[in-house]
């Protein structure tokens, strides 16, 4: 019996929060490929430090549905899952390697396959491309438009902007796009000025998030100029400077993050027989872009 | 008398099977077994006792004694081989009596209350069970007054919001709002229900009723906080009580809670009677304590105000409704009422100064600004 435990944040304050770690726990949970799927949040119910007692299998896979290593991976999930023995170096990275760990929780005695974060994973590069599509409509879109990925930046966590440029160099080297850029919220590049750092007519922003909340919902819109009140709402896309911003709202919502959460735990061992192709498959959507 | 089962086919195919496989039956009365030496099967419950049979015989007493024969089966196979928490779950909910009196008592639906839960077991004539759930308010609502949901996991969504459409942050507030029912959930089913509704309260319920609940004290707890939530290590230990007495009361949350001050030192605030126990602070709690823990930084001082003892009294009537949530249920002309809009806005118009001060009195005189109080607040 392998279970599955998808760990994240969550809100006090945002419903919208949790929402996409209950929808990428329902595709995998249709495929099957685990024996029981289950969530537990920072600051949702089942928290993390009652979620392992809800599992019933012995062999735990622990996904963090979190973009970069930092605080919560490396201090917060562990302490409270009680992984007895997890230090840091127990993943060996610089903020973008780490992938799986094997630890006892110390409540529970279940072996947990302790997994690194989502957004550090190479396939999140897929989903970038996926949200894309989802946002133009298009799958085709390429090499006529410019990409951004837009992150937090290093305030809060310096891994986080890693994480950023990782996946604008991954998007890079495809050669889809006309134009990749990383751009930040708290420092330059910022996303406020966007349209200074493309030639494209065309610009997709793809805030690497997991959740669309106050940031991507708020600040970001605002920020780029695509609305001067965030809850007038904005077009898509929507013109700005001579330039048209397609803006996607968090990476994370797109279905094929499911998708991320599934090699995270192959990587760890899970046996996911045909899983993987099954949500590649089905998070695809053929049309979006409003 | 037990009300009449009809034996399928399958049930009995799997118990012979067991048997046959090696393993002696043992379950809630029903004993089997089956000796290969001599072929025969042996048969008992508490109302009978033979062996030497052959399996003609067999078939035919496993018919006779068909409530218990599926009883096994449902909890054997049905139910089967899941956590001890969903298994203890299940049982409850139908209760310990006897096979003979729980299937009595189960033909007729037996219901049970899990925090704003009702949940009806019945029994259909092959033994199986049925499980609904709808809220408990709703226990004589017609059925087709409420909104009818057949996928478990629906009760995820169900709980996220109140009865006004507000998101609820947590789970277990009795904030669960009406209008729905599950009419047909199978064992695993009304198990996953209620976990969508209530996480975890079952493991835990388990764990205290095997005399396991780990609980972690409001110090243990503080005192792993890193962070921003290290600050709450600096509660002021009666501020830890105030705490417990503001959210963890019945009226704020279902759960009961079992965690004090430390393990020496109990909490005179009231844990509640709720069903399933609440094991340490929970995240809203942890980060409502920051938020105090900061307040409680402040040294109080002496305010000179001029009110009418009414007036006094309007204050003291206005902080009762909003803590216990009755502002909603002041009608609009009961003016009567301290709470009452028209009352409050009377109250801002004579006694709230331009600058937002209460009576005119400057929140902090010595600043010369008495304005930022107003501003201070962060959220």
């Amino acid at each position: 019996m392998q279970s599955l435990v998808i760990v994240a944040h969550g809100s006090h304050l945002n419903p919208d929060s949790a929402a996409p770690t209950h929808a990428h726990a329902d595709t995998i949970r249709e495929t099957g490929a685990f024996d029981e799927v289950r969530t537990g949040f920072w600051k949702e119910e089942p928290s993390l430090r009652n979620v392992l007692r809800t599992v019933e299998g012995d062999t735990v896979y622990v996904v963090p549905l979190f973009i970069s290593e930092g605080y919560f991976t490396e201090q917060v999930i562990p302490r409270e899952l009680r992984l007895e023995g997890w230090d840091p170096s127990e993943w060996d990275s610089e903020g973008l390697s780490a992938d799986t760990a094997v630890l006892e929780a110390g409540d529970t005695g279940q072996t947990v396959h302790y997994c690194g974060p989502v957004g550090t994973h190479e396939a999140m590069t897929d989903v970038l491309i996926r949200r894309a599509e989802s946002v133009t409509g298009d799958s085709d879109i390429g090499d006529t438009v410019g990409f951004a990925v837009v992150g937090h930046g290093t305030e809060r966590n310096a891994n986080s902007a890693k994480a950023i440029e990782y996946h604008a160099q991954r998007l890079r080297e495809t050669g889809r796009f006309a134009e990749v850029q990383a751009l930040y919220m708290d420092e330059a590049p910022e996303v406020d000025d966007v349209t200074d750092y493309f030639e494209s007519e065309d610009i997709v922003v793809v805030p690497l998030f997991i959740a669309d909340g106050f940031h991507t919902q708020e600040d970001i819109p605002e920020d780029m100029g695509l609305t001067d009140d965030y809850r007038t709402g904005y077009e898509v896309p929507a013109d700005v400077a001579g330039h048209r911003i397609w803006y996607a709202g968090a990476v994370g919502t797109e279905g094929l993050t499911a998708d991320v959460i599934l090699e995270r735990a192959a990587d760890a061992g899970a046996e996911l027989g045909d899983a993987l192709d099954v949500v590649r498959d089905r998070t695809r959507q053929p049309t979006a872009g409003d | 008398m037990a009300p009449a089962i009809d034996l399928p086919a399958a049930q009995f195919a799997a118990l012979q099977e067991t048997v046959e496989a090696g393993t002696v039956v043992d379950h809630d009365g029903l004993s089997g077994r089956y000796d290969a030496e001599t072929d025969s099967y042996a048969f008992a419950t508490p109302e009978i006792d033979r062996n030497g049979l052959t399996e003609r015989e067999f078939h035919a007493l496993a018919s006779d004694h068909a409530a218990y024969v599926s009883n096994w089966y449902f909890w054997a196979e049905t139910v089967g081989d899941r956590g001890a928490h969903r298994v203890a779950f299940l049982r409850w909910l139908e209760g310990g009596d006897r096979v003979p009196e729980r299937y009595d008592a189960l033909q007729s639906g037996r219901d049970r209350e899990w925090g704003q839960l009702r949940i009806t077991v019945r029994l259909d004539d092959t033994g199986d069970r049925a499980y609904a759930i709808r809220h408990a308010d709703d226990a004589e609502a017609a059925a087709e007054d409420l909104t009818a949901h057949q996928d478990p996991l629906d009760a995820r969504e169900i709980g996220t919001y109140d009865e006004a459409g507000r998101y609820r942050p947590l789970r277990t507030a009795p904030s669960l709002p009406t209008g729905w029912r599950f009419p047909d959930l199978d064992a695993h089913g009304v198990y996953e229900a209620v976990e969508a509704v209530y996480p975890a309260t079952v493991a835990n319920w388990h764990r205290e009723r095997e005399g396991e609940l780990d609980v972690d004290h409001w110090r243990e707890a503080a005192a792993r906080q890193t962070g921003i939530y290290k600050a709450v290590q600096d509660l002021p230990d009666e501020a830890v009580e105030w705490v417990a007495g503001a959210c963890c009361v019945d009226s704020q949350c279902t759960k009961r809670r079992e965690w004090e001050l430390d393990s020496a030192n109990e909490l005179d605030a009231d844990g509640g009677d709720g069903i399933y126990p609440c094991r340490e602070p929970c995240s809203l709690v942890v980060a409502a304590a920051r938020k105090w823990a900061t307040l409680e930084e402040e040294e109080p001082r002496t305010y000179e105000f001029e009110l009418t003892p009414s007036e006094k009294q309007q204050l003291e009537a206005m902080i009762d409704a909003i803590a216990d949530g009755e502002v909603d249920a002041i009608r609009e002309a009961d003016v009567a009422e301290g709470a009452n809009r028209y009352r409050v806005r009377y109250l801002r118009e004579k006694r709230i100064d331009d600058a937002g001060n209460l009576a005119g009195t400057p929140t902090h005189p010595d600043a010369g600004d008495s304005t930022t109080a107003a501003d201070d607040n962060d959220d």
